[in-house]
């Protein structure tokens, strides 16, 4: 069986950010696996590992950094990396980069691939779905349980409220995980040792981009703090006596 | 400027996200039509086109029907923009729609500004503003961004929608979300434990201030996601919707699902050490601290 998981690399969401054109600033910050795409990558591991005889890719379009996540990935169980070198990947839009990924998986026939749900920077929820509907196969979004049987995949995709659907197809198909869909696990030393001599292929972007942006950002801005809420800031002891104080005077939790 | 808004049925009932899409149409003052799969019995209120398609042949959720089936009213109707909510049904089924028609989508629409959808970026610590190519594109409203529109009590005019389309994927019912345990909605204060707290055995600290206050302890998904805290004590979209007189968060950052859940609480103080934490926007007071240090100091206190 062959196994698809599509990965992105994005900031640590506390860093302090800073704009720069129409997109954040990318140096000075920390990076890391998209929380979202732990989860598929767990996943994959763990079909991979029921089913015995299987090839699972991990591929990620990026700068030349992007090879630390990627590492991750590989020590957390994937058998290979295809690194789609494109410095502009953080510029393009959902469109494109499904594009890519399309082109690439078009000729591989992977009897399951997996998205994230959502990158945590840009949060479209659209890769995943866009590369499913490119490649012709079915998609099941959001998924907050997996079960594989024999080329039958029957999931559970969550809904408002904490309500689940269940669905049912065939393979090839592709799934966007949710949060909280399995326990993502942490790669061992050993692991991590091995996975230095996994194969990480680089390819060059030109050769997988056929289409042109659908959208372009104009503008990118930092929100207006509308709130007007109190900053206290400074020993945690006084806080203390300033926030009682507070909650005494604005709520009746206290009286 | 014309507009075709989707709207949702689950399980029986239409879904209420539909007036915030009509609250869209109207402040953009656009044309509207509207597309349901559902049934007749419970209609939308809504004054104009509405194209139906039933849900007892065409499934509630069935994205592949769905996008053919809108690909119709489109051909028809000729819209310049097509609006879903974002929700688990219009994020799933407005990219497949943007994939058939070749058009742009535009994800988790906060506003617009000079004709052209906002979106936020990183847990919406930024935003950006987006020109989509050509002249017709697709979009997700963020839930709460625009206020529904009041209650008119009008009818639509239904014009019964059908087509032959194929599905891909089985269907075959829902799962209740678990019950039992606490519920938080009856609880006056809450306090609630986020990733910010590092490890479990740090739930204790939150839950003591809680215990303190006389409230309940609850919890960003993350922490219910990795067992720290029980699926019952999950405040947001996929948890339980709370507004309690006072709601301390601490170390949560404030994301869109979470804030969905707590932001009608009448009184809300952050313990969290980033000072740009979006959960600033609706908190009264935002304690900058580390919440290992701060909680029990104010825990002593009390
Ligand atoms: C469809 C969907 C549904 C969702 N439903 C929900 C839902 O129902 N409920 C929900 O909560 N989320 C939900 N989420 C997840 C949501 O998007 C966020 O990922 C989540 O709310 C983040 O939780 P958090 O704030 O605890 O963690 P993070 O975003 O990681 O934030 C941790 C915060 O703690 C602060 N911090 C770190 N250390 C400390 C310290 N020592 N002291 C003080 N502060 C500290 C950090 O500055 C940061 O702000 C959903 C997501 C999706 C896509
Ligand atoms: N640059 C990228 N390289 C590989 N996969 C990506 C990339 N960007 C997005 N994806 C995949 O698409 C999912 C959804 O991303 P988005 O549509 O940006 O919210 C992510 O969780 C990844 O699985």
């Amino acid at each position: 069986m062959k196994i698809l998981v599509c990965i992105k690399q994005v900031p640590d969401m506390e860093s302090k950010f800073t704009i720069d054109g129409t997109w954040y600033n990318t140096s000075d910050l920390a990076w890391r696996m998209n929380e979202y795409d732990e989860y598929s990558v767990e996943q994959a591991v763990q079909v991979k590992e029921q089913v015995g005889d299987s090839d699972l890719t991990v591929l990620c379009i990026g700068p030349d950094r992007v090879k630390e996540t990627m590492k991750k990935a590989l020590a957390m169980g994937c058998d290979r990396g295809v690194h789609i070198v494109d410095d502009k990947a953080a510029q393009r839009d959902p469109w494109e980069i499904a594009s890519m990924i399309a082109k690439f998986a078009g000729d591989k026939e992977f009897d399951l691939i997996f998205c994230g749900m959502q990158s945590q920077d840009r949060a479209s929820a659209q890769v995943g779905i866009y590369v499913a509907e490119m490649l012709c196969i079915p998609s099941v979004s959001t998924i907050v349980d997996f079960q594989y049987d024999d080329a039958n995949v029957t999931v559970k995709r969550e809904l408002e409220g904490g309500v689940k659907a269940l669905i049912s197809t065939g393979t090839p198909a592709l799934f966007t995980c949710q949060l909280g869909l399995n326990t993502p696990r942490y790669p061992t030393l050993p692991n991590i040792m091995k996975a230095k001599k996994k194969e990480l292929l680089s390819l060059q972007a030109d050769d997988f981009l056929e289409v042109t942006a659908a959208q372009e950002t104009t503008e990118m801005f930092f929100p207006e703090k509308k709130g007007g809420g109190l900053v206290l800031e400074g020993d945690p002891a006084e806080l203390a006596d300033r926030l009682i104080q507070i909650i005494k005077e604005k709520t009746t939790v206290m009286g | 400027m014309k507009i075709l808004l989707v709207a949702e049925y689950r399980d029986g009932n239409l879904l209420e996200g539909y007036r915030e899409l009509l609250g869209f149409s109207s402040k953009i003052n656009a044309e509207t039509v509207m597309f349901l799969a559902g049934s007749a019995d419970s209609l939308p209120d809504f004054g104009g086109t509405l194209y139906l398609a039933d849900a007892a042949i065409y499934g509630e959720f069935n994205p592949a029907i769905h996008k053919g089936l809108l690909t119709e009213v489109v051909a028809k109707e000729q819209p310049d923009i097509v609006a879903f909510s974002h929700s688990s049904y219009g994020w799933d089924l407005a990219p497949r729609l943007a994939c058939a028609l070749k058009v742009p989508q535009i994800s988790e629409v906060v506003d617009f500004k000079d004709s052209l959808p906002v979106v936020p970026v990183c847990n919406a610590k930024m935003r950006r503003t987006v020109k989509p190519t050509g002249s017709r594109y697709v979009l997700t409203l963020q839930a709460g961004a625009f206020p529904a529109l009041e209650e008119s009590g009008s009818t639509p005019e239904v014009v019964q929608i059908d087509g032959d389309y194929k599905t891909d994927i089985t269907f075959s019912g829902y799962e209740e979300a678990e019950k039992g345990g606490v519920d938080l909605s009856k609880a006056e204060v809450i306090v609630s434990a986020g990733r910010g707290i590092g490890k479990p055995e740090n739930v204790e600290i939150v839950s003591k201030l809680a215990d303190k206050l006389g409230g309940e302890y609850g919890a960003s998904r993350p922490v219910v996601d990795a067992e720290w805290v029980e699926h019952n004590r999950q405040v947001g979209t996929t948890g339980q919707t709370v507004s309690p007189k006072l709601y301390v968060a601490c170390g949560i950052s404030g994301a869109i699902q979470h804030l969905a859940g707590m932001k009608k609480s009448e009184f809300v103080v952050a313990i969290n050490t980033d000072k740009d934490a979006p959960i600033g926007e609706v908190a009264d007071v935002l304690v900058v601290a580390d919440l290992q240090q701060f909680v029990p100091a104010l825990v002593e206190k009390l």
